[in-house]
């Protein structure tokens, strides 16, 4: 997938790019016409970059190659390949800057190629926020390279010397002198560098920045809101056929059989392997209708989920763990629990969440040659492509994934699994598939952010001094289906077809702060959840993996110390912190608030409409965000309203500092709906959310009234440290903060829907 | 197979020879060529395949072929031509809705942008200088998971306030 960058005049243009078939024939491609792998765009002798086509495909795309990177155009214009993806939050647009920069070209012949594995270096996609940290920092130093390199030709060419030389707009020219002058096109146009980076070519002094750093506006947008922008979905092949899955109906339930006699419209195949069942029909209506009327008979399984959150904190907390990490240990947490004038010992408990993306996975495969190709939406097409291999039966050099834009995925969501159906369907037929998820296959059998269980333990000496802080998560690993898909066994087909063994792993859940306390503890344990593998219970990375829940608990329990030690919250957290930015992002987010300093609970308002305010922070991979959080509560109903947010950011130097406030905003949203609405029902036997009522999210009437976003230690001199999850992280705490501010009830489970509410403020009225 | 059903898809009369109880959605994409209108749920939960039937927005993935016959259906491909068309504006223009949307940049991964932009559209092409609680109950029951919400609203907001003003 290509992003082209320019104005919106030439916004149609979101494919004219290297992977294997042009904007033209991508267009030609949807159509339902003939389409032609076979014919690159630009000059094929001008490496890597273009390679494309038919297979076979480079093993790997050498990183070390500046051609693997950049190439200049006959007509001057510039294409840049990265191994990362844009999960919908612009980084095209930021990327294009980078390059724009280095090179000084404008930015509306930078094209931005990304995300397919026989033209982009393997950067492993995205994933950790890393998208400006390892794509923009490998783009500034291809574009520094190339600029190195241009500028030697031209002196060559122009016979200066490099120090007289400038560069401006695609063209070299002397200082003194700038008629004399050559265009980057004159001088590599269509041709290869053939050079190694180097590693020696100065990037552009920040100082000098004219377009890194500038509010520009996303290209994407304006292609999206006119239907001109290439979906994953929009993707079609000649003689395609649409496949859907059939899942089991209940968790662990043996695929028996089904009946081969029903007349069905459409049906061409019912592909089954051990409990792997999908149709494939000629129209992608028809795969619907006969997914849901093929009479498939399946065993009664023994129940495998619990059968309640209540149950399954119980089980977290009481059972024996199977790996414990402790990740932070000082003074003696046992003793001064057993010394303090004031005791705190509390469990706070978060839910499985579901990725629920926008559109449920859709994924394309032709495995009908001897070469293997699939087109997918997710994060992650690089390692994907050995786990198509190995099902294959290929060489990687015979197999070729290509990302093209899904709907936001938030991590690991249900489109690797989506690709390698198709992958296996495909193979079985000989025939190129498109396999759509339905709505229940995205919202009830994606991977699942963990739930945990968390046990917090605190206290305040008879001075009013708070010495403990100990913390213990009970929960499920969210690597037990891995955040890529480097093997077959990795993906939902193979654990349903059994027998193949998933690299699944520990993730620890810890929080990250840098409170100080003389008695301190953090440890995490885990529970072995692989049996989950072929259930919609397995869990995955899902935004900021396992960072809501333990700062919920941990940022909450801040609070409750702050209570007990009759201090104002902002005022705790500047005493016991240690970390000067993070000292710093609470006092600005609390500035920018207009924060009142006094303790919480708020004095009691009359009637039922109550409103409070909460603070949170958490530190993220090098970025650190801190969240306040306005309410309005109807303690009748348990109606719950996040009026205002405030948010202060620190991470670092902006690329794009309107597409940061954007993406801000939105980690905001989604994590206030996943900390008022979001949490998987299960019942023993199955998952029970499987669409948009089973599964609520936050509406636009829960839109708050007012965000504010204040950016900070944003200057050049700062690394940029990400910004794709760090301000999902507080969201839950501040507001569970804000909710005890306002009614005095603190609420330790998350979501906070109405009822949960009301049941706990009727309760706390009782005592 | 019954005789070829006719419609108006953006202006242009098409003649389809599908079933008529498939839905429009599947139609306008695979058949027609539609990319604005998208899967999201099949069950009219979240808007994503939404699209205007004689200028009311609707669902089209629960909307059987059998109930557009013989009228004219609008999408987010052909919204800014129809605009144009219907408002005598100059070639080339959008939407008020569409250009609000560019201006506040609302959009994260746009899978859900058609739903907002047709819903819109449709809403204050009648109710032009529609107040932020009517829009907020307009376009209550659309979904957006990247949590666009907040610049949606800006941007909807922006538009009814240009579109009052055109007509004004």
């Amino acid at each position: 997938m290509s992003a082209h960058i320019g104005g919106v005049s030439n916004g149609l243009n979101g494919l004219d790019g290297l992977n294997g078939l042009s904007r033209r024939e991508f267009l030609t491609a949807m159509g339902g016409m003939v389409v032609s792998f076979a014919v690159p765009t630009a000059g094929a002798s001008v490496g890597a970059l273009v390679s494309a086509g038919a297979g076979p495909w480079p093993e790997k795309i050498a990183a070390d190659a500046l051609d693997s990177w950049l190439m200049v155009g006959a007509d001057g214009r510039v294409t840049a390949a990265v191994g990362k993806i844009d999960a919908g939050m612009g980084i095209g647009t930021s990327f294009a800057q980078i390059i724009a920069e280095e090179l000084d070209v404008p930015m509306e012949s930078v094209t931005i190629h990304m995300g397919d594995t026989a033209t982009t270096p393997d950067q492993r996609g995205t994933g950790s926020s890393n998208g400006i940290i390892d794509g923009g920092s490998a783009l500034r130093s291809a574009g520094a390279e190339a600029r190195a390199a241009l500028m030697a030709m031209a002196a060559e060419r122009l016979k200066v010397p490099q120090d007289q030389l400038m560069t401006t707009n695609g063209v070299v020219s002397v200082i003194v002198a700038p008629e004399r002058r050559v265009t980057y096109a004159e001088l590599v146009g269509g041709k290869r560098f053939d050079i190694k980076m180097s590693g020696k070519a100065k990037p552009k002094d920040a100082s000098l920045y004219q377009l890194v750093g500038k509010s520009l506006p996303r290209e994407d947008v304006a292609q999206k809101v006119t239907a001109k922008y290439p979906y994953m979905v929009d993707f079609k092949l000649p003689g395609m056929l649409h496949a859907r899955v059939i899942r089991p109906p209940q968790a662990n339930a043996k695929y028996l059989g089904y009946d081969a006699k029903q007349k069905l419209p459409g049906l061409l195949n019912v592909v089954t392997r051990g409990d792997f069942v999908a149709v494939v029909c000629q129209r992608e209506e028809q795969a619907i209708k006969v997914a849901r009327e093929l009479n498939v008979k399946w065993s009664t399984p023994a129940p495998v989920f619990s059968k309640s959150y209540d149950a399954l904190y119980q089980r977290l907390r009481e059972t024996r763990p199977d790996a414990s990490e402790e990740n932070q240990k000082n003074g003696d947490v046992v003793a001064a629990l057993a010394v303090a004038a004031t005791k705190l010992d509390v469990f706070y408990e978060y839910p499985f969440q579901s990725h629920a993306c926008m559109g449920p996975a859709c994924a394309v495969a032709d495995m009908s040659g001897d070469h293997a190709q699939v087109w997918m939406g997710g994060q992650k097409p690089y390692p994907l492509r050995k786990a198509v291999a190995e099902l294959a039966g290929l060489r990687v050099e015979r197999v070729r994934v290509t990302w093209l834009p899904g709907p936001g995925s938030y991590g690991m969501n249900d489109a690797d699994d989506a690709a390698i159906d198709a992958a296996f369907i495909s193979k079985e037929i000989g025939k190129p598939v498109r396999v759509q998820y339905s709505r229940a296959d995205g919202t009830a059998w994606d991977p699942k952010g963990p739930p945990s269980a968390i046990h917090l333990r605190g206290g305040i000496d008879e001075k009013g001094e708070a010495i403990l802080y100990h913390f213990e998560s009970h929960g499920y690993s969210g690597r037990v289906r891995p955040s890529g898909t480097d093997r077959f066994g990795d993906s939902l087909a193979a654990q349903l077809i059994g027998g193949y063994k998933a690299n699944s792993s520990n993730l620890f859940q810890l929080p990250s702060e840098s409170y100080k306390f003389a008695n301190k503890r953090r440890a995490a344990n885990l529970l072995d959840w692989t049996p989950s593998l072929n259930t919609g219970l397995r869990t995955a990375h899902l935004r900021d993996p396992d960072g809501m829940a333990t700062c919920f608990a941990s940022e909450c329990f801040i609070d409750e110390l702050a209570h007990a030690a009759k201090m104002d919250a902002v005022e705790f957290r500047l005493k016991h912190l240690s970390d000067a930015r993070h000292k710093a992002v609470v006092k600005a987010a609390a500035d920018k608030a207009g924060w009142q300093t006094r303790t919480s609970p708020k004095s009691p308002e009359h009637g039922p409409v109550v409103t409070g305010r909460g603070i949170a922070y958490a530190p993220r991979s090098g970025t650190v965000v801190a969240i306040v959080a306005e309410v309005e509560i109807n303690m009748d109903t348990g109606k719950l309203r996040v009026t205002r947010f405030v948010a202060a950011h620190d991470c670092g130097f902006v690329v794009n500092p309107l597409s940061l406030v954007g993406t801000i905003e939105a980690n905001l949203m989604q994590a206030m709906s996943r900390a008022m609405f979001e949490a998987v029902q299960f019942d023993e036997y199955k998952v029970t959310s499987s669409d948009w009522l089973s599964y609520p999210v936050a509406d636009i009437a829960d839109t708050p009234d007012q965000i504010d976003v204040v950016i900070i230690n944003n200057t050049p001199d700062m690394k940029s440290t990400g910004a794709g999850e760090p301000a999902t992280r507080p969201v839950a705490a501040a507001i569970g903060n804000a909710i005890f501010d306002a009614t005095g009830v603190r609420i330790r489970r998350v979501p906070f829907s109405p009822e949960a509410l009301r049941a706990a403020f009727n309760k706390e009225i009782k005592i | 197979m019954a005789k070829p059903t006719r419609l108006t898809v953006n202006g242009k009369k098409v003649s389809v020879d599908v079933a008529l109880d498939t839905p429009l959605l599947y139609v306008l994409r695979n058949d027609l060529d539609q990319h604005g209108p998208r899967f999201g749920c099949g069950l009219a939960q979240c808007g994503a395949c939404t699209v205007q039937v004689n200028g009311e927005a609707i669902r089209s993935c629960v909307t059987p072929l059998s109930a557009v016959a013989g009228k004219h259906v609008t999408t987010l491909d052909g919204l800014a031509d129809s605009y144009v068309e219907r408002r005598k504006k100059v070639a080339g223009s959008l939407h008020p809705v569409q250009s609000a949307f560019i201006e506040h940049q609302a959009a994260q991964c746009g899978y859900c942008i058609n739903g907002w932009v047709m819903t819109a559209a449709a809403y204050l092409d009648k109710k032009p200088g529609a107040t932020e609680a009517e829009i907020r109950g307009a376009l209550s029951g659309l979904k957006c998971r990247c949590g666009t919400q907040m610049s949606i609203l800006r941007a909807v907001k922006l538009a009814s306030a240009n579109m009052a003003k055109d007509t004004a």
